[in-house]
């Protein structure tokens, strides 16, 4: 056995998620499948079905892809966006190297809204958004 | 998190599996051979991509399997320096705080790379960040089941095989 190039291309969690679920449908007709396999893309599913690349699909990605050019960000920091979606300033500082130098607050929150827009998010969380938002209305 | 990692190996397929098709005898038996399997130096290995090249296959003198070379690509977990991974906290001890992803369970998060100042609380048996506020500290302890945000930096990653399984031997027929 040898290993030609380790590392030839990054994948998206969206990706290896969707070849499992392929896996897992084309054994179901077949026999039994080995139970290596089996264990690891079973538990796997099951840790990338709570994260956000369950809702992704290739469009989404393309588009949000295109919308992260104008911020020249590194091709690790873009899929990390992906993969984590993260909601808070906190976290895109976290991802981003050395981002109070590259990004400016605006675009920090931009990157954010980018996010919301185009990444599917979770419906736990925008139902909590508009509770708040509705207890803020009835406040007033 | 995952990566492609192009590999090249010789594959046996043995006489009884002669009737499946060629392509899908040689995925079964490349997955069979690396799932949940960590290599050397390239990292735990989840299933096959995809299947560059076939080369011809042999026959050896005594063998009734054929061989096949086969150039292949196969989805590995193998995390980058400063890579941001999310896992669930398995348990507390003295050395450190264990985390689990579901799928891999070998990550420990050592007290020095944990937030300033943190202390292991030996009642709980668990480890508590101490956050300074306006009116004193809080103690934010680190919960069995609580989920957590790691940043993977070098400190000391060892991508070992795991001992060999021995596979029990087939009946053969008389």
């Amino acid at each position: 056995m040898e290993v030609k190039k380790e590392k030839s291309a990054m994948l998206s969690n969206y990706e290896v998620l969707a070849l499992l679920q392929d896996i897992q449908k084309g054994h179901n007709k077949q026999k039994k499948m080995h139970t290596n396999i089996a264990t690891v893309s079973y538990e796997i599913i099951q840790h990338l079905e709570n994260t956000a690349c369950a809702k992704q699909s290739p469009e989404v990605i393309s588009n949000f892809m295109k919308a992260l050019e104008p911020y020249k960000l590194t091709k690790a920091e873009k899929l990390q966006f992906l993969n984590l979606r993260p909601r808070t300033a906190v976290e895109i500082q976290l991802i981003v190297e050395e981002s109070e130098e590259r990004l400016t607050e605006d675009q920090i929150y931009e990157l954010l809204d980018l996010l919301g827009q185009h990444l599917p998010g979770d419906d736990t969380e925008q139902e909590q958004e508009e509770m708040e938002e509705e207890e803020i209305v009835d406040q007033e | 998190m995952f990566v492609l990692t192009e590999m090249k190996d010789t594959v046996r397929i043995q006489p009884w599996l002669f009737k499946d098709d060629v392509n899908d005898a040689i995925v079964n038996v490349l997955n069979k051979k690396f799932a949940n399997k960590v290599v050397h130096n390239v990292g735990l290995c989840i299933a096959l991509w995809d299947i560059q090249q076939l080369e011809d296959s042999f026959l050896f003198p005594g063998d009734g399997a054929h061989h096949t070379v086969v150039y292949f690509r196969f989805v590995v977990f193998r995390p980058f320096i400063d890579e941001i991974l999310l896992g669930k906290i398995k348990s507390c001890s003295k050395d450190g705080v264990h985390v689990s992803m579901g799928f891999f369970d070998d990550i420990i998060i050592p007290p020095n790379a944990m937030q300033d100042p943190t202390r292991f609380d030996e009642q709980e048996q668990l480890w508590a960040w101490e956050y300074a506020m306006e009116d004193g500290k809080h103690d934010l302890f680190m919960d069995i089941g609580s989920g957590c945000l790691m940043k993977h930096s070098l400190t000391q990653r060892r991508l070992d095989p795991i001992k060999r399984v021995k596979t029990p031997r087939k009946g053969r027929l008389k």
